[in-house]
Protein backbone atom coordinates (compact mmCIF):
# COMPACT_ATOMS: atom_id res chain seq x y z
CA UNK A 1 0.00 0.00 0.00
CA UNK A 2 3.00 2.25 0.55
CA UNK A 3 4.27 2.66 -2.95
CA UNK A 4 6.72 5.54 -3.10
CA UNK A 5 8.98 4.87 -0.13
CA UNK A 6 12.61 4.20 -0.99
CA UNK A 7 13.99 0.73 -0.52
CA UNK A 8 15.19 0.47 3.06
CA UNK A 9 18.29 -1.46 2.11
CA UNK A 10 19.70 -2.37 -1.26
CA UNK A 11 22.79 -4.55 -1.54
CA UNK A 12 24.22 -5.14 -5.01
CA UNK A 13 27.14 -7.45 -5.72
CA UNK A 14 28.65 -6.94 -2.27
CA UNK A 15 31.99 -8.72 -2.07
CA UNK A 16 34.62 -8.94 0.65
CA UNK A 17 37.80 -11.00 0.41
CA UNK A 18 39.78 -11.66 3.57
CA UNK A 19 43.46 -12.61 3.58
CA UNK A 20 42.47 -15.69 5.57
CA UNK A 21 40.80 -16.99 2.41
CA UNK A 22 37.20 -16.38 3.43
CA UNK A 23 35.22 -14.54 0.78
CA UNK A 24 31.75 -13.09 0.80
CA UNK A 25 30.98 -13.21 -2.88
CA UNK A 26 28.59 -11.13 -4.93
CA UNK A 27 25.65 -10.81 -2.53
CA UNK A 28 22.59 -9.00 -3.90
CA UNK A 29 19.22 -8.37 -2.23
CA UNK A 30 16.69 -5.63 -1.43
CA UNK A 31 14.64 -4.95 1.68
CA UNK A 32 11.53 -2.87 0.92
CA UNK A 33 10.58 -0.22 3.49
CA UNK A 34 8.09 -1.38 6.11
CA UNK A 35 9.19 -4.99 6.47
CA UNK A 36 11.34 -7.29 8.59
CA UNK A 37 14.07 -9.41 7.01
CA UNK A 38 15.81 -12.30 8.72
CA UNK A 39 19.43 -12.94 7.77
CA UNK A 40 20.25 -16.59 8.28
CA UNK A 41 23.03 -19.09 7.67
CA UNK A 42 25.37 -21.33 9.63
CA UNK A 43 28.28 -19.96 11.68
CA UNK A 44 30.98 -18.61 9.42
CA UNK A 45 28.62 -18.21 6.47
CA UNK A 46 29.31 -14.48 6.21
CA UNK A 47 26.33 -12.89 8.03
CA UNK A 48 28.44 -10.68 10.27
CA UNK A 49 30.72 -9.76 7.36
CA UNK A 50 27.66 -8.63 5.45
CA UNK A 51 26.39 -6.56 8.39
CA UNK A 52 29.83 -4.95 8.77
CA UNK A 53 29.78 -4.08 5.08
CA UNK A 54 26.35 -2.48 5.42
CA UNK A 55 27.61 -0.45 8.38
CA UNK A 56 30.82 0.42 6.49
CA UNK A 57 32.89 -1.03 9.34
CA UNK A 58 35.06 -2.89 6.82
CA UNK A 59 36.11 -1.97 3.29
CA UNK A 60 34.28 -3.74 0.55
CA UNK A 61 36.14 -5.15 -2.44
CA UNK A 62 33.25 -4.78 -4.85
CA UNK A 63 29.57 -3.93 -5.01
CA UNK A 64 27.28 -1.15 -3.90
CA UNK A 65 25.17 -0.78 -0.77
CA UNK A 66 22.48 1.79 -0.37
CA UNK A 67 20.73 2.43 2.95
CA UNK A 68 17.44 4.37 2.91
CA UNK A 69 18.31 5.60 -0.56
CA UNK A 70 21.78 6.84 0.47
CA UNK A 71 25.17 5.38 -0.33
CA UNK A 72 26.56 3.45 2.64
CA UNK A 73 30.08 4.78 2.04
CA UNK A 74 29.68 8.25 0.52
CA UNK A 75 26.83 9.25 2.84
CA UNK A 76 28.07 7.34 5.86
CA UNK A 77 27.53 10.20 8.34
CA UNK A 78 23.88 10.75 7.36
CA UNK A 79 23.22 7.03 7.13
CA UNK A 80 24.48 6.46 10.68
CA UNK A 81 22.01 9.02 12.04
CA UNK A 82 19.10 7.26 10.41
CA UNK A 83 19.87 3.69 11.47
CA UNK A 84 19.82 1.93 14.82
CA UNK A 85 22.26 -0.89 15.51
CA UNK A 86 22.24 -3.71 18.04
CA UNK A 87 25.14 -6.15 18.26
CA UNK A 88 25.22 -9.53 19.94
CA UNK A 89 27.50 -8.17 22.67
CA UNK A 90 27.36 -4.79 24.35
CA UNK A 91 29.26 -2.07 22.54
CA UNK A 92 29.37 0.24 25.58
CA UNK A 93 32.27 0.61 28.02
CA UNK A 94 31.59 -1.77 30.90
CA UNK A 95 32.18 0.75 33.67
CA UNK A 96 29.72 3.28 32.21
CA UNK A 97 26.40 3.67 33.91
CA UNK A 98 23.17 3.67 31.92
CA UNK A 99 23.01 7.44 32.44
CA UNK A 100 26.54 7.85 31.07
CA UNK A 101 25.59 5.82 28.01
CA UNK A 102 22.95 8.43 27.23
CA UNK A 103 25.35 11.34 27.83
CA UNK A 104 27.83 9.77 25.39
CA UNK A 105 25.27 8.80 22.75
CA UNK A 106 23.08 11.91 22.81
CA UNK A 107 25.53 14.24 20.98
CA UNK A 108 26.02 11.70 18.22
CA UNK A 109 22.47 12.11 16.97
CA UNK A 110 20.77 15.34 15.95
CA UNK A 111 17.38 13.68 16.41
CA UNK A 112 18.09 12.31 19.90
CA UNK A 113 14.83 12.01 21.83
CA UNK A 114 15.50 11.99 25.57
CA UNK A 115 11.86 11.35 26.43
CA UNK A 116 11.71 8.32 24.18
CA UNK A 117 14.91 7.02 25.81
CA UNK A 118 13.43 7.56 29.29
CA UNK A 119 10.33 5.72 28.16
CA UNK A 120 12.34 2.72 27.04
CA UNK A 121 14.41 2.70 30.25
CA UNK A 122 11.19 2.59 32.25
CA UNK A 123 9.65 -0.05 30.01
CA UNK A 124 12.76 -2.26 30.15
CA UNK A 125 13.36 -1.68 33.88
CA UNK A 126 16.81 -0.16 33.26
CA UNK A 127 18.05 2.10 36.07
CA UNK A 128 20.26 5.07 35.21
CA UNK A 129 22.68 4.35 38.06
CA UNK A 130 23.41 0.78 36.98
CA UNK A 131 26.75 0.00 35.37
CA UNK A 132 26.81 -1.78 32.03
CA UNK A 133 28.82 -4.68 33.48
CA UNK A 134 26.15 -5.25 36.16
CA UNK A 135 23.47 -5.82 33.53
CA UNK A 136 22.46 -9.26 32.34
CA UNK A 137 22.92 -10.19 28.68
CA UNK A 138 19.26 -9.46 28.04
CA UNK A 139 19.39 -6.08 29.77
CA UNK A 140 22.51 -5.09 27.79
CA UNK A 141 20.65 -5.90 24.59
CA UNK A 142 17.71 -3.80 25.76
CA UNK A 143 20.04 -0.90 26.53
CA UNK A 144 21.43 -1.03 22.97
CA UNK A 145 17.88 -1.30 21.68
CA UNK A 146 16.79 1.74 23.74
CA UNK A 147 19.59 3.76 22.11
CA UNK A 148 18.74 2.36 18.67
CA UNK A 149 15.08 3.38 19.08
CA UNK A 150 15.65 6.85 20.54
CA UNK A 151 16.98 8.81 17.57
CA UNK A 152 14.28 8.41 14.94
CA UNK A 153 16.07 5.59 13.11
CA UNK A 154 14.29 4.34 10.00
CA UNK A 155 16.18 1.07 9.74
CA UNK A 156 17.25 -1.23 12.56
CA UNK A 157 20.20 -3.53 11.93
CA UNK A 158 20.45 -6.24 14.57
CA UNK A 159 23.26 -8.79 14.69
CA UNK A 160 22.01 -11.85 16.58
CA UNK A 161 19.99 -9.79 19.05
CA UNK A 162 18.24 -12.82 20.54
CA UNK A 163 21.23 -15.09 21.14
CA UNK A 164 21.47 -15.96 24.81
CA UNK A 165 18.10 -14.45 25.64
CA UNK A 166 15.32 -16.31 27.38
CA UNK A 167 11.94 -16.80 25.75
CA UNK A 168 10.37 -13.78 27.49
CA UNK A 169 13.07 -11.36 26.37
CA UNK A 170 12.95 -12.72 22.82
CA UNK A 171 9.20 -12.42 22.73
CA UNK A 172 9.37 -8.85 23.99
CA UNK A 173 11.94 -7.96 21.33
CA UNK A 174 9.73 -9.41 18.58
CA UNK A 175 6.78 -7.38 19.93
CA UNK A 176 8.90 -4.23 19.78
CA UNK A 177 10.01 -4.96 16.22
CA UNK A 178 6.44 -5.64 15.07
CA UNK A 179 5.29 -2.33 16.59
CA UNK A 180 8.31 -0.54 15.07
CA UNK A 181 7.40 -1.48 11.49
CA UNK A 182 3.64 -1.07 11.94
CA UNK A 183 3.50 2.36 10.25
CA UNK A 184 5.06 0.94 7.10
CA UNK A 185 7.96 3.39 7.13
CA UNK A 186 10.37 1.59 9.42
CA UNK A 187 12.29 -1.55 8.53
CA UNK A 188 14.39 -4.18 10.27
CA UNK A 189 17.11 -6.59 9.22
CA UNK A 190 18.31 -9.03 11.85
CA UNK A 191 20.60 -12.02 11.79
CA UNK A 192 19.68 -14.98 13.95
CA UNK A 193 20.15 -18.65 14.67
CA UNK A 194 16.82 -18.90 16.43
CA UNK A 195 14.44 -19.71 13.65
CA UNK A 196 11.38 -19.49 15.92
CA UNK A 197 11.92 -15.72 15.85
CA UNK A 198 11.78 -15.79 12.06
CA UNK A 199 8.68 -17.95 11.91
CA UNK A 200 6.91 -15.29 13.86
CA UNK A 201 8.25 -11.98 12.68
CA UNK A 202 10.15 -12.13 9.42
CA UNK A 203 8.54 -11.12 6.12
CA UNK A 204 11.64 -11.83 4.08
CA UNK A 205 14.51 -14.26 4.41
CA UNK A 206 18.04 -13.84 3.12
CA UNK A 207 19.99 -17.05 3.44
CA UNK A 208 23.77 -17.05 3.10
CA UNK A 209 25.94 -20.11 3.18
CA UNK A 210 29.65 -20.56 2.40
CA UNK A 211 29.97 -16.86 1.65
CA UNK A 212 27.37 -16.85 -1.12
CA UNK A 213 23.71 -15.96 -1.34
CA UNK A 214 21.51 -19.05 -1.44
CA UNK A 215 18.07 -17.43 -1.30
CA UNK A 216 16.46 -14.04 -0.81
CA UNK A 217 12.72 -13.40 -0.93
CA UNK A 218 9.47 -13.79 1.01
CA UNK A 219 9.65 -16.28 3.87
CA UNK A 220 6.62 -18.26 2.63
CA UNK A 221 8.25 -18.70 -0.75
CA UNK A 222 11.45 -19.91 0.93
CA UNK A 223 9.64 -22.61 2.91
CA UNK A 224 7.37 -23.61 0.04
CA UNK A 225 10.33 -24.01 -2.33
CA UNK A 226 11.42 -27.14 -0.51
CA UNK A 227 10.05 -30.44 0.78
CA UNK A 228 11.64 -33.00 3.02
CA UNK A 229 11.46 -36.56 1.68
CA UNK A 230 12.05 -39.38 4.16
CA UNK A 231 12.41 -43.05 3.39
CA UNK A 232 14.41 -46.27 3.64
CA UNK A 233 18.19 -46.47 3.21
CA UNK A 234 18.22 -47.51 -0.47
CA UNK A 235 15.89 -44.78 -1.70
CA UNK A 236 18.12 -41.73 -2.17
CA UNK A 237 19.82 -43.40 -5.12
CA UNK A 238 16.44 -43.76 -6.84
CA UNK A 239 15.64 -40.05 -6.57
CA UNK A 240 16.25 -38.35 -9.94
CA UNK A 241 19.62 -36.65 -10.52
CA UNK A 242 19.59 -33.02 -9.51
CA UNK A 243 16.33 -33.30 -7.55
CA UNK A 244 18.08 -33.66 -4.21
CA UNK A 245 19.55 -30.50 -2.75
CA UNK A 246 20.90 -32.17 0.37
CA UNK A 247 20.60 -35.47 2.14
CA UNK A 248 21.22 -36.84 5.60
CA UNK A 249 21.68 -40.62 5.68
CA UNK A 250 21.45 -42.78 8.75
CA UNK A 251 21.44 -46.55 9.34
CA UNK A 252 17.73 -47.09 8.80
CA UNK A 253 16.82 -44.35 6.37
CA UNK A 254 17.40 -40.84 5.05
CA UNK A 255 16.05 -37.28 5.01
CA UNK A 256 16.45 -35.50 1.70
CA UNK A 257 15.75 -31.88 0.86
CA UNK A 258 14.11 -31.63 -2.54
CA UNK A 259 13.05 -28.56 -4.50
CA UNK A 260 9.25 -28.62 -4.66
CA UNK A 261 9.25 -28.17 -8.44
CA UNK A 262 11.47 -31.27 -8.82
CA UNK A 263 9.52 -33.42 -6.40
CA UNK A 264 9.42 -36.85 -8.03
CA UNK A 265 6.36 -39.09 -7.88
CA UNK A 266 7.20 -41.71 -5.34
CA UNK A 267 5.03 -44.46 -3.91
CA UNK A 268 3.35 -43.14 -0.76
CA UNK A 269 3.97 -46.37 1.13
CA UNK A 270 7.73 -46.01 0.66
CA UNK A 271 8.32 -42.37 1.47
CA UNK A 272 7.01 -39.56 3.64
CA UNK A 273 6.93 -36.08 2.13
CA UNK A 274 6.78 -33.23 4.62
CA UNK A 275 6.89 -29.43 4.49
CA UNK A 276 10.41 -28.11 5.12
CA UNK A 277 11.05 -25.85 8.10
CA UNK A 278 13.72 -23.15 7.98
CA UNK A 279 15.87 -25.37 10.21
CA UNK A 280 15.47 -28.32 7.83
CA UNK A 281 16.57 -26.16 4.91
CA UNK A 282 19.67 -24.84 6.68
CA UNK A 283 20.58 -28.27 8.04
CA UNK A 284 20.16 -30.17 4.78
CA UNK A 285 21.66 -27.60 2.44
CA UNK A 286 24.79 -27.79 4.54
CA UNK A 287 25.13 -31.57 4.79
CA UNK A 288 24.28 -32.10 1.13
CA UNK A 289 27.52 -30.78 -0.23
CA UNK A 290 29.61 -33.52 1.27
CA UNK A 291 27.08 -36.32 1.51
CA UNK A 292 25.83 -36.01 -2.04
CA UNK A 293 29.36 -35.54 -3.31
CA UNK A 294 28.72 -32.14 -4.87
CA UNK A 295 31.25 -29.29 -4.96
CA UNK B 1 -14.39 -10.91 14.90
CA UNK B 2 -12.54 -13.81 16.45
CA UNK B 3 -9.31 -15.05 14.85
CA UNK B 4 -7.36 -17.96 16.23
CA UNK B 5 -4.04 -19.12 14.84
CA UNK B 6 -2.84 -22.66 15.44
CA UNK B 7 0.85 -23.35 15.05
CA UNK B 8 0.45 -27.14 14.98
CA UNK B 9 -2.45 -27.58 12.58
CA UNK B 10 -0.08 -27.91 9.63
CA UNK B 11 -2.24 -25.46 7.71
CA UNK B 12 -0.32 -22.37 6.60
CA UNK B 13 -1.08 -19.31 8.73
CA UNK B 14 -2.29 -17.19 5.81
CA UNK B 15 -4.86 -19.89 5.02
CA UNK B 16 -6.05 -20.00 8.61
CA UNK B 17 -6.60 -16.23 8.55
CA UNK B 18 -8.29 -16.45 5.16
CA UNK B 19 -10.63 -19.30 6.12
CA UNK B 20 -11.75 -17.61 9.33
CA UNK B 21 -12.42 -14.24 7.70
CA UNK B 22 -14.25 -15.91 4.81
CA UNK B 23 -16.40 -17.85 7.28
CA UNK B 24 -17.17 -14.65 9.22
CA UNK B 25 -18.24 -12.90 6.00
CA UNK B 26 -20.34 -15.79 4.72
CA UNK B 27 -22.09 -16.22 8.07
CA UNK B 28 -22.93 -12.52 8.14
CA UNK B 29 -20.86 -11.88 11.26
CA UNK B 30 -18.95 -9.33 9.21
CA UNK B 31 -21.35 -7.08 7.33
CA UNK B 32 -20.88 -5.68 3.84
CA UNK B 33 -18.92 -2.44 3.91
CA UNK B 34 -17.33 -3.21 7.25
CA UNK B 35 -13.57 -2.55 7.43
CA UNK B 36 -11.14 -5.34 8.27
CA UNK B 37 -8.42 -4.42 10.77
CA UNK B 38 -5.45 -2.74 9.07
CA UNK B 39 -3.15 -5.53 7.93
CA UNK B 40 -0.14 -4.16 9.78
CA UNK B 41 -2.14 -3.88 12.97
CA UNK B 42 -3.52 -7.38 12.59
CA UNK B 43 -0.03 -8.78 11.92
CA UNK B 44 1.19 -7.18 15.13
CA UNK B 45 -1.78 -8.45 17.15
CA UNK B 46 -1.63 -12.00 15.80
CA UNK B 47 2.19 -12.06 16.05
CA UNK B 48 2.65 -13.07 12.46
CA UNK B 49 4.52 -11.36 9.65
CA UNK B 50 3.02 -8.51 7.64
CA UNK B 51 3.41 -10.45 4.40
CA UNK B 52 1.41 -13.35 5.84
CA UNK B 53 -1.61 -11.11 6.48
CA UNK B 54 -1.07 -9.33 3.15
CA UNK B 55 -1.31 -12.65 1.37
CA UNK B 56 -4.51 -13.61 3.21
CA UNK B 57 -6.13 -10.24 2.40
CA UNK B 58 -5.04 -10.35 -1.24
CA UNK B 59 -6.40 -13.85 -1.77
CA UNK B 60 -9.69 -12.88 -0.09
CA UNK B 61 -9.89 -9.92 -2.46
CA UNK B 62 -9.28 -12.31 -5.35
CA UNK B 63 -12.20 -14.44 -4.16
CA UNK B 64 -14.46 -11.39 -4.06
CA UNK B 65 -14.91 -11.62 -0.29
CA UNK B 66 -13.21 -8.31 0.45
CA UNK B 67 -12.01 -5.34 -1.52
CA UNK B 68 -8.72 -3.47 -1.11
CA UNK B 69 -9.18 0.26 -1.52
CA UNK B 70 -5.87 2.02 -2.04
CA UNK B 71 -5.00 4.21 0.91
CA UNK B 72 -8.22 3.40 2.77
CA UNK B 73 -8.04 -0.21 3.76
CA UNK B 74 -9.80 -3.50 3.21
CA UNK B 75 -13.59 -3.77 3.24
CA UNK B 76 -16.10 -6.60 3.25
CA UNK B 77 -17.96 -6.91 -0.05
CA UNK B 78 -21.65 -7.60 -0.29
CA UNK B 79 -22.48 -11.27 -0.16
CA UNK B 80 -23.39 -12.93 -3.37
CA UNK B 81 -21.58 -10.50 -5.66
CA UNK B 82 -20.68 -11.82 -9.11
CA UNK B 83 -16.98 -12.45 -8.40
CA UNK B 84 -17.72 -14.18 -5.11
CA UNK B 85 -20.26 -16.43 -6.81
CA UNK B 86 -17.88 -17.34 -9.62
CA UNK B 87 -15.06 -18.14 -7.19
CA UNK B 88 -17.41 -20.18 -5.01
CA UNK B 89 -18.37 -22.26 -8.06
CA UNK B 90 -14.72 -22.86 -8.86
CA UNK B 91 -14.03 -23.89 -5.29
CA UNK B 92 -17.01 -26.26 -5.24
CA UNK B 93 -15.91 -27.80 -8.54
CA UNK B 94 -12.52 -28.59 -7.05
CA UNK B 95 -14.18 -30.24 -4.06
CA UNK B 96 -16.44 -32.21 -6.47
CA UNK B 97 -13.39 -33.40 -8.39
CA UNK B 98 -11.94 -34.80 -5.21
CA UNK B 99 -15.26 -36.28 -4.15
CA UNK B 100 -15.75 -38.01 -7.49
CA UNK B 101 -12.23 -39.42 -7.48
CA UNK B 102 -12.88 -40.89 -4.03
CA UNK B 103 -16.31 -42.19 -5.09
CA UNK B 104 -14.91 -43.91 -8.19
CA UNK B 105 -12.09 -45.45 -6.17
CA UNK B 106 -14.70 -46.90 -3.82
CA UNK B 107 -17.02 -48.01 -6.66
CA UNK B 108 -19.86 -45.79 -5.53
CA UNK B 109 -22.24 -45.22 -8.45
CA UNK B 110 -23.27 -41.70 -9.48
CA UNK B 111 -26.85 -42.16 -8.32
CA UNK B 112 -25.74 -43.07 -4.78
CA UNK B 113 -23.35 -40.17 -4.78
CA UNK B 114 -26.16 -37.81 -5.74
CA UNK B 115 -28.33 -39.15 -2.94
CA UNK B 116 -25.50 -38.57 -0.50
CA UNK B 117 -25.11 -35.04 -1.79
CA UNK B 118 -28.82 -34.38 -1.48
CA UNK B 119 -28.89 -35.62 2.12
CA UNK B 120 -25.89 -33.54 3.04
CA UNK B 121 -27.41 -30.45 1.37
CA UNK B 122 -30.78 -30.86 3.10
CA UNK B 123 -29.16 -31.43 6.49
CA UNK B 124 -28.00 -27.82 6.48
CA UNK B 125 -30.17 -24.84 7.30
Amino acid sequence: MTTTLPTALSVTGATKRYDSGFTLEDVTFDLPAGYIMGLIGPNGAGKSTLIKLILNMIRRDAGRISVLGMDAVADEETVKERIGVVFDTSCFVETWTVGKVERVMRPMYRAWDGRAFDGYLARFGLERGRKVKELSRGMQMKLMLAVALSHDARLLILDEPTSGLDVLARDELMDILAAYIEDGEHSVIFSTHITADLERAADFITYITHGTLYFTGPKDEFEESFRVVKGGPDLPDRLPDGAVVGVHRYATGFDALVRTENLPHLPADEVVVEPASIDDIIRLTNTGRTAAGEV
Amino acid sequence: MKLIISSVSGKPIYEQIKDQIRAAVLSGELAAGEALPSLRKLAKELRVSVLTVTRAYNELADEGIVENIQGKGTFVMSRGNELMRRRARQRIRRIFDETCTAAKAADIPLLDLMTMLEESYKDRP
